[in-house]
């Protein structure tokens, strides 16, 4: 019995922290969905959504409902499969990320001798991540690619011109901007000496800059243009353009499965704020904030995750700004931005960064 | 125990995808297959503390290459592949190669059980990314830099078969005289 406990806690440990997790990234995609209203409202010269509880907030919760209520269609001469595996694929591949997001410091302070047969023994960290891997940058920059084949196989299942034209300008799309996301990632990579997501994050505090915004400016400005590219945000949103593709990929898409690829696109918003945060502008760590309180406490703890949450709701906010400001792009003049302009200069900052590092260290 | 019992439903996922990809008629469910097949070796990679190796496998091969190969299946529109009749005289040829790489499976089964025990300490580090990458650029310098000046090949070879095949400069005089070029229109 005892043994079975014992093989049987890392994993109880793993679902808690995935349930813990899941409600957090859940609701702020929720919140996105209402912000991004409320904010292009107000951009808009309109008020935006304020029926539906005070202020509008209960909004999420009546859409979804909606969502729920709405007759399910599936084309007739649809791939039938395919179509229903599409939105699944794309949803699970924006959800997976969230096991190695790093929500904040690890918990030190706390003694883990008062839990039963023993299962506190050795323990002496919480950390606020639910897995830690060591290629966490890895790990997310694949699950997200895999997250393609949703919107390549939905436009294609469809069988409806419209949703095939999305679904290849996607793929394209995101393949394209892939390579010069991940090269634009190398250079903070590199002055962190690690891929493990909390690794980056440590060798940020003990860097004299504090943040690689500093020295790696030109990866941030790539990897967020690119990070447009990848969640098909304005102005890239090109896969859904309404004016020329009816709705793009998702065209013969309605209730339900509909709303699975509408959340997937605001967790892989999420997702990539996550990576933006982390890479560049320290994740969870506040300068200073070591001096006021005990690195390792809870109350360091929740303001640190606090300000992890804090920095994601500014790329989130950012991501709004932008689809109220600008255009949309034409799709030559994505490809050409794509592999003629971003994929060299974030080459380019990878050898200076190469070239950098190597005579700091010698 | 929970390792062992992983590898068996990864393994049984690999093989019946493998399967699947081979025996579907439509190229498109193939591909999906073949991806299923990617994915679930990058779990076993996993189970078998070797992370790198399992993130490198879903994002080249799962993230990259099949996502061009389903894109190609679903410009070029494939139906489903008649059965072929005239290959009926490969069936002999297929299960001797089958036979081979059965014996083969199973020498690798018998020189795995003859080899000594690694201490599994070694084991544990041998995947870390650390390790792989000072490995690559020290001691396999040479061979990664001849599989990337192979690679190069391989990209210029493609984009010299792309130009020579690319289509003479269409130009086309509108009424009131706009020139519109072939380059100019976008493609998809």
């Amino acid at each position: 019995m005892e043994s079975v406990i014992k093989t049987a806690f890392p994993f109880v440990v793993y679902g808690i922290g995935v349930l813990m997790a899941f409600p957090i990234v859940l609701m702020i995609v929720a919140y996105t969905v209402l912000a991004e209203r409320k904010v292009l409202g107000w951009m808009q010269g309109r008020i935006g959504p304020n029926r539906v509880g005070p202020w509008g907030v209960l909004q999420p919760f009546a859409d979804l409902l909606k969502f729920i209520f709405k007759e399910d269609l599936t084309p007739d001469k649809s791939t039938k499969f395919v179509y229903f595996l599409a939105p699944l694929v794309a949803l699970t591949c924006a959800l997976m990320p969230m096991v190695v997001y790093p929500f904040g410091p690890a918990i030190t302070t706390v003694d883990w001798s008062f839990l039963p047969y023993g299962l506190g023994e050795g323990v002496t960290a919480l950390p606020l991540t639910i897995a830690r891997i060591d290629v966490g940058v890895l790990f997310i920059l694949g699950i997200t690619s895999v997250g393609v084949y949703g919107i390549a196989l939905a436009g294609w299942s469809s069988n409806n011109k419209y949703s095939l034209m999305g679904g290849l300008r996607s793929s394209a799309q995101m393949i394209s901007y892939e390579l010069a996301m991940g090269a634009s990632v190398i250079g903070a990579v590199m002055l962190a000496g690690t891929l493990d997501l909390n690794g980056i994050i440590f060798a940020q505090i003990h860097s004299p800059f504090r943040w690689f915004i500093i020295p790696q400016f030109i990866g941030f400005v790539v990897f967020l243009i690119s990070a447009f590219a990848e969640t098909n945000r304005v102005p890239f949103d090109l896969p859904e353009a309404e004016t020329e593709l009816v709705a793009g990929f998702h065209t013969e898409y309605s209730a339900l499965k509909f709303a699975l690829f509408f959340m997937a696109e605001y967790v892989n918003m999420f997702t990539v704020s996550v990576m933006c945060t982390v890479l560049f502008l320290g994740g969870w760590y506040v300068p200073g904030l070591g001096r006021l309180l005990e690195p390792g406490s809870i109350p360091y703890a929740i303001v640190s995750h606090a300000a992890f949450i804090g920095k994601i709701c500014a790329f989130l906010f950012l991501f709004i700004w932008v689809r109220g400001t600008l255009p949309r792009f034409r799709f030559d003049q994505l490809m050409n931005f794509g592999w003629k302009f971003l994929l060299p200069v974030a080459l380019a900052n990878v050898i200076l960064t190469i070239i950098v590092v190597y005579f700091l260290n010698s | 125990m929970v390792t062992t019992a992983l590898f068996f439903v990864f393994a049984g996922l690999a093989i019946a995808c493998a399967i699947s990809m081979v025996y579907h008629r439509n190229p498109l469910y193939s591909a999906i297959s073949l991806v299923g097949v990617f994915i679930s070796l990058s779990c076993i990679y996993l189970t078998l503390a070797a992370p790198f190796i399992a993130a490198v496998q879903i994002l080249i091969y799962a993230g990259a290459i099949m996502v061009l190969v389903v894109f190609v299946i679903m410009l070029l529109n494939l139906d489903d592949e008649p059965t072929a009749n005239r290959l009926k005289y490969l069936w002999a040829l297929g299960a001797g190669l089958g036979v081979l790489l059965l014996a083969q499976t199973f020498f690798i089964f018998y020189a795995v059980m003859r080899a000594p025990n690694v201490p599994s300490d070694q084991n544990l580090t041998a995947g870390k990314t650390m390790n792989i990458g000072q490995a690559m650029y020290t001691e396999y310098l040479l061979p990664v830099e001849i599989v990337g000046v192979l690679l190069l090949m391989a990209i210029i070879g493609s984009v010299i078969l792309v130009r020579r095949l690319k289509q003479p400069k269409l130009e086309l005089v509108v009424d009131n005289e706009l020139e519109l070029r072939h380059e100019e229109k976008p493609l998809i």
